[in-house]
């Protein structure tokens, strides 16, 4: 059996689908968070509810991780919020009002394509939806996430 | 400062405003000619264009200011790999106003992002072309007194047809307009334009193939050429080119005051001989383009 032990202050990103744990450590750009940062992902774990689950546990200060695209990602995902070695928070996740450069622009006519530096940026048009367009072409987003 | 990117950037108070204004300098022109006097438009054009490009320069000509710029990417740094962001910023420091066109949808949009004059969408790609926008609501006030209780048909390629969906975009907020969208299939209006503009105002429309059987229920009449340039696949294009073609024969289904519109060029959706039936208003429609023009400068510039 595994074992990774508790954290004083940061996440715990729980039920998420198994196999994306990477897709969301790349999206929240764990990777620079600094080296004083531990990140534990624990990938395939058993779960009642899913069947097969990963974790993500990352130890950081917390105001290090901007957490709105995880809503995009997936809102299954349970969010816990890590102080003093105790839960503060259980963070409802929502649909952010817009995403940069997560998803990209698949319309070939978007300036988007070609610009040098250009944000990827995507808007929230249709809450109800869960529909994001391009900012510049409005071209909607139907890729997987 | 404000840029124009969309015809919904403007509201409706201040689109009457504009119409009003240009209104006034069709009325009295010589009351505006010095208006913009030591004043530079840039007019950034990365592909053809005839009409739009003259009528803005005609607008800032008869404004008493001056043009200068390119008319297509070959003639200007696109050719050489510069970004969009990086001409703005230079243009900024040569020019008081910017009209720009890119066959990439979106450009006008990073490009305001960037600029320090106003900038407006001369058109982008298949995606928006606010100032035809002005231009055809100003004809249709203009014709019709007010732009109210109007059935409108759009014709031919709505699914590429910026001035379509700039057109839809901005009607949709005027009271008892209803839509017939007449196209062949593959040219439908595209999803965002049916979803998020249509069926979210919950407006009253309907797609049909044949332009024959709703002439006679059209106000007017909106004519839009295929385009090739939109097209990746020549094949697809020569099938869809001659799909509607307005013969004075279709006029003789139509109503007495019908109006028939088309921003131009047009190569042979419409006969020639269509041009002499009265309720062609296309030639009107350009010349309103320079005036409308004129009122957005002055707007744009703050020198009203």
């Amino acid at each position: 059996m595994l074992n990774i032990s508790g954290i004083h202050e940061g996440f715990v990103l729980d039920h998420i689908k198994a196999g994306e744990s990477m897709t969301i450590y790349r999206n929240l750009h764990l990777d620079t968070l600094g080296c004083d940062c531990t990140i534990a992902m624990i990938m395939n774990a058993k779960s009642n509810k899913m069947g097969r689950k990963d974790i993500i546990k990352i130890e950081c200060p917390i105001e290090r991780v901007d957490l709105d695209i995880l809503g995009f990602i997936d809102h299954n995902i349970t969010c816990n919020i890590i102080k003093d070695d105790a839960i503060v928070e259980k963070r409802q996740l929502s649909l952010p009002k817009e995403i940069k450069n997560v998803i990209s622009c698949k319309n070939p006519r978007c300036i988007s394509t070609i610009e040098q530096g250009l944000d990827q940026i995507f808007v929230l048009t249709d809450e109800e939806n869960e529909v994001y367009r391009c900012k510049y072409c409005e071209e909607k987003y139907t890729g997987n996430k | 400062m404000r840029h124009l990117m969309s015809p919904l950037d403007l509201s409706r108070e201040e689109l009457e405003q504009l119409m009003d204004l240009a209104d006034d300098i069709k009325l009295h022109p010589d009351v505006y000619s010095e208006k913009c006097h030591g004043k530079k438009l840039a007019t950034c054009f990365y592909e053809p264009s005839t009409r739009t490009r003259l009528s803005f320069e005609a607008a800032m000509l008869n404004l008493g200011g001056s043009v200068l710029g390119f008319s297509s990417a070959d003639s200007s740094s696109a050719a050489k790999g510069e970004s969009v962001s990086d001409t703005i910023r230079v243009i900024s420091s040569y020019a008081d106003i910017c009209a720009m066109r890119h066959p990439k949808e979106g450009a006008p949009l990073v490009a305001s992002q960037r600029s320090l004059i106003p900038v407006i969408n001369a058109g982008d790609g298949g995606h928006q072309h606010p100032t035809q926008t002005l231009t055809d609501l100003f004809t249709i006030r203009s014709l019709r007194g007010e732009i109210k209780d109007l059935t409108i048909g759009l014709c031919g390629d709505l699914k590429f047809g910026r001035t379509v969906h700039s057109l839809i975009n901005a009607l949709v907020r005027y009271p008892g307009i209803k839509f017939v969208l007449i196209s062949p299939e593959e040219l439908r209006v595209p999803e965002y334009i049916r979803e998020d503009v249509l069926d979210k105002n919950g407006f009253e429309y309907k797609e049909v193939d044949s332009l024959d059987n709703v002439m006679g229920e059209l106000d007017i009449l909106y004519m839009t050429r295929v385009q090739r340039e939109r097209f990746f696949n020549e094949e697809d294009y020569i099938r869809l080119k001659d799909f509607f073609i307005l013969t004075k024969e279709k006029m003789h289904l139509a109503k007495k005051d019908m109006m028939v519109l088309h921003p131009l060029p047009r190569v042979n959706e419409i006969a020639v001989d269509v041009d002499d039936d009265p309720r062609a208003m296309y030639f009107e429609q350009a010349r309103n383009g320079v005036f409308i023009r004129m009122a957005l400068i002055l707007t744009l510039l703050e020198l009203v």
